[in-house]
């Protein structure tokens, strides 16, 4: 892999929830590069979320965090991040044009006109034009996700978190949508925390394993092509070698 | 193909839709209607199989005949009930809305509140009611806060139940994008909790008028509960019922008024 830009990089990273007496993650380095996609993979309980949480800063209170964390392009983590989980995380209360201005709520900035006509085009965007006076409980969960999207577009951060964002939905939907984030997240550095080998692979620029308990990661390298990868047979291969080193877990 | 499924599931559940939000309405109606009368029949049965005189039990067409002929009696004390239940609810919830915020927010205050508003449960209504006619006289106001306090603990348990079981991904979500303790308040947390809100306000709506009738027996010069002790002393048993009639009409009527309320501004409830 040709040499990357970095956007954050994580360094000698320490992760306790202060209720335990053991580290969750421990020894953990990672570097995400600017603009690319970065995928953690991980079995459920590794830590992975918690990691993610922690960047999203929820956690913040009830952990004990020890490492450095080096950003470039940004001041602060705090103001530069969307999120999205792997629920949609929808307002049933707001149709899927609130749902994807809600970020607005809670900024000093007023909804102008143009931004109005962006959460318009966002929602074109994401194939669901003439669908902004829905409400969310007559869409999909396919649908519901690509409001969720569209949302985090909407939000213009330069850094996404996505926790499982896919999980929840059926294989097309899954793969159509990865197809579409991947697109239309082109320029975002983007976190995925996933526990499909696939999805990490088909996805990610730079892909990391969680392994152990305290948790750490390793560096897999992956083909120097663009994404969403057609899945091959090298990725076959790369996907069982994964699948080893997961396994380790398991055992 | 799928895609043609999914628009299919979609189109298919906005024609069950239209159709049915009609019919479902008259359906109701239409139960109501056959349960009134079927109830009528039942009752005149009973009257004229077991010949009871009409001290004991009157027949519906007598209670009818009283409702024409003292409609402005019957009338002008069911305003002043009609006053009371609602003044009580408006009370009610709002006294029990504020007192869910308030432990939801001051935590320490939580932990005095919750013990008092537990105790408060302990004594019926029932048996404040003499006090608080002594203290607030004779007039609405007892009644309206006897109406308040029968619905300020299921309002109150309700609504803190609902802000304090907020899904938390939404708040979350709220979260990492910057939003304030407050923010989370109005965007979030009570947008939220409005479902569970809608259940207090609807047993609050049901619990009400018990309030303002058992306020009005213990000591009153008017209203619906006034009306039916004064017909009963007076063995005016057929404007006892119709008084009763009025009362039960005024409780359905507010209930179906609120649940179409709720329905109409909280459409998300049911998901």
């Amino acid at each position: 892999m040709p040499k990357q830009k970095v956007g954050i990089s994580i360094c000698n990273a320490s992760l306790q929830y202060q209720d335990s007496n053991q580290a969750i993650i421990e020894h953990f380095n990672l570097r995400m590069p600017l603009g690319k996609w970065t995928a953690i993979l991980g079995k459920s309980g590794c830590g992975k979320t918690s990691l993610l949480r922690y960047l999203a800063g929820l956690l913040n209170e009830n952990v004990l965090w020890s490492g450095d964390i080096t950003l470039h392009g940004i001041e602060t983590l705090q103001d530069n991040i969307a999120y999205m989980a792997q629920q949609d995380l929808l307002m049933p209360w707001l149709n899927v044009i609130d749902n994807v201005c809600f970020a607005f709520k809670f900024s000093d900035r007023r909804l102008s006109d143009t931004d109005n006509k962006r959460a318009f085009q966002l929602i074109d965007l994401v194939g669901l034009g003439g669908q902004a006076l829905t409400m969310p409980a007559q869409l999909s969960g396919g649908m519901r996700q690509r409001v969720a999207l569209a949302r985090t577009l909407m939000q213009d951060k330069p850094v996404v978190l996505m926790d499982e964002p896919f999980s929840a939905l059926d294989a097309v939907t899954r793969h159509r949508l990865q197809g579409l984030a991947a697109q239309v997240l082109a320029d975002k550095t983007v976190l995925l925390i996933t526990h499909d080998p696939q999805e990490a692979l088909r996805l990610s620029d730079a892909l990391y394993i969680m392994q152990g308990s305290p948790a750490g990661a390793i560096s897999l390298t992956l083909p120097n092509t663009a994404i969403p990868r057609v899945f091959d047979a090298q990725l076959a291969k790369l996907q069982q070698q994964i699948i080893d080193s997961l396994e380790v877990d398991y055992v | 193909m799928s895609k043609l499924i999914s628009e299919n599931k979609t189109l298919s559940k906005q024609i069950n839709f239209i159709p049915k939000a009609i019919p479902q309405s008259m359906k109701s109606l239409l139960r109501i209607f056959i349960s009134a009368v079927t109830l009528i029949v039942l009752w005149q049965s009973i009257v004229l199989f077991f010949a009871l005189p009409s001290f004991i039990l009157p027949s519906p067409a007598a209670v009818f005949n009283k409702l024409l002929e003292r409609y402005d009696i019957l009338f002008y004390h069911s305003w002043i009930t009609a006053q009371e239940i609602i003044l009580g609810l408006v009370l009610g919830l709002s006294m029990g809305l504020l007192f869910a915020l308030q432990m939801l927010l001051f935590d320490p205050l939580r932990r005095w509140l919750l013990p008092i508003l537990i105790a408060s449960q302990a004594i019926p209504v029932f048996a404040i009611a003499p006090i608080l006619m002594l203290w607030l006289g004779y007039g609405i106001a007892s009644k309206v806060v006897m109406a308040a306090l029968i619905i300020f603990f299921p309002v109150t348990t309700c609504c803190y139940d609902g802000l304090r079981n907020t899904p938390s991904g939404y708040l979350d979500l709220a979260k990492t994008m910057g939003a304030s303790k407050w923010q989370l308040l109005k965007h979030v947390r009570l947008p939220a909790a409005l479902p569970a809100l809608a259940s207090g306000i609807r047993v609050a709506v049901v619990v009400a008028p018990i309030g303002a009738v058992v306020g009005e027996w213990v000591g009153s010069s008017e209203g619906l509960g006034y009306l039916m002790l004064q017909a009963n002393a007076r063995m005016m048993i057929d404007e006892m019922f119709a008084a009763l009639f009025i009362l039960a009409a005024l409780s359905v009527s507010l209930y179906f008024l609120a649940d179409l309320l709720i329905n109409k501004l909280i459409p998300w409830q049911h998901d």
